[in-house]
């Protein structure tokens, strides 16, 4: 399966996504990604039964949080597939990318060049 | 436990947008427990507010801490040495942490960081209710373990009354009727016949009507 997906993404393996935090989302934007998707299994068909339920509500709280502070909410995702659907994954990749092109990059980058110069 | 709840993030900015070096400080007792103010939720407010500031243009420097608890001296103590280096403090303990915070370090402005709302249990994950108001004469042997006080809407002595019905209060239909709930257990506990007997007037000087109070103990001062 030699799939295409855009090669800006970096990925973080966890052993479920019940182990997101709010923080680790954060973080991310703190220290410059322009967006932050999720990928979980299915509904429903957690190992560990609600890990994937209590990411999409943490994914959820960070969104709040963003749009409270200018970042945008928009910026973060909770995508869900099975563990062996490859193209779906390329596609939500595909799909994400696009959004955060629409959307520009991190403001606190620009930020950052406008208080360092 | 003290539980509280997060304030929103708007109000906290509001509070400390004028400060260029901040200190937020978290409580390792309730408010961790109920998830209002431990260390999780003050890497989760710095983090928020380290990029609020940046976004706004504004050179904000912002620390952690999480103290063992904010309600002795011993703890806030830790942070002697470097207090005077903030601006301000945010504090997410409970409204005593904040208090005695502000008390110690006088020249320190301190603001909160949550809203303080009762002495309450933790029925399930994420679900805090009301359990103890404190009252200073605690009746609970006579009651068969259920306050009145604090779950009684009209904190009576001897219910229940009119507004209870299929053992739910008018005020709410979610809410149990103490009484109802007293009077179950009496009856699981054989001892119904104590239902009968009237409960006197309550001495109210102990609880907060009475002012500010205070317990002072000889036996274990130093």
């Amino acid at each position: 399966m030699r799939i295409n997906y855009p090669g800006t993404i970096r990925i973080v393996r966890l052993p479920c996504t019940g182990k997101v935090d709010i923080i680790h989302i954060l973080r991310a934007f703190e220290k410059g990604a322009d967006g932050v998707y999720v990928v979980g299994c299915l509904e429903g068909e957690c190992r560990f039964e609600n890990g994937n339920l209590q990411a999409r509500k943490r994914v959820d709280q960070a969104k709040k949080i963003l749009d409270t502070i200018g970042i945008g909410g928009e910026r973060v995702w909770m995508y869900n597939l099975s563990s062996s659907d490859g193209p779906r994954f390329a596609e939500y990749a595909v799909e994400m990318t696009e959004k955060i092109k629409e959307l520009g990059p991190n403001p606190l980058k620009k930020a950052k060049e406008k208080m360092a110069a | 436990m003290i539980v509280a709840e997060k304030k929103p993030i708007e109000e906290i900015i509001d509070y400390v947008k004028d400060f260029q070096k901040l200190l937020i400080a978290g409580c390792n007792e309730c408010v961790t427990v109920c998830e209002a103010g431990g260390k999780k939720e003050v890497g989760i407010l710095a983090s928020a507010l380290r990029m609020y500031f940046m976004n706004e243009g504004k050179k904000v420097e912002i620390d952690e801490v999480t103290l063992e608890r904010q309600c002795d001296h011993e703890y806030l103590e830790e942070i002697r040495d470097r207090i005077d280096q903030y601006d301000a403090v945010l504090s997410l303990a409970c409204g005593v942490g904040v208090q005695f915070m502000a008390e110690k370090y006088f020249s320190t402005p301190v603001f909160p960081g949550v809203n303080t709302c009762f002495m309450g249990a933790a029925e399930e994950r994420g679900v805090w209710s009301e359990r103890c108001q404190g009252c200073g004469q605690c009746i609970l042997g006579k009651t068969a373990g259920i306050c009145p006080i604090s779950r009684c809407a009209k904190r009576l002595l001897n219910g229940p009354c009119g507004g209870s019905t299929k053992g739910k209060c008018e005020i709410n239909k979610d809410l149990d009727c103490a009484w109802q709930l007293i009077i179950d257990r009496l009856k699981e506990l054989d001892r119904f016949d104590e239902y009968e007997q009237i409960m006197p007037i309550k001495d109210w000087s102990t609880e907060r009507a009475g002012g500010p109070r205070k317990v002072v103990r000889e036996d274990v001062r130093l």
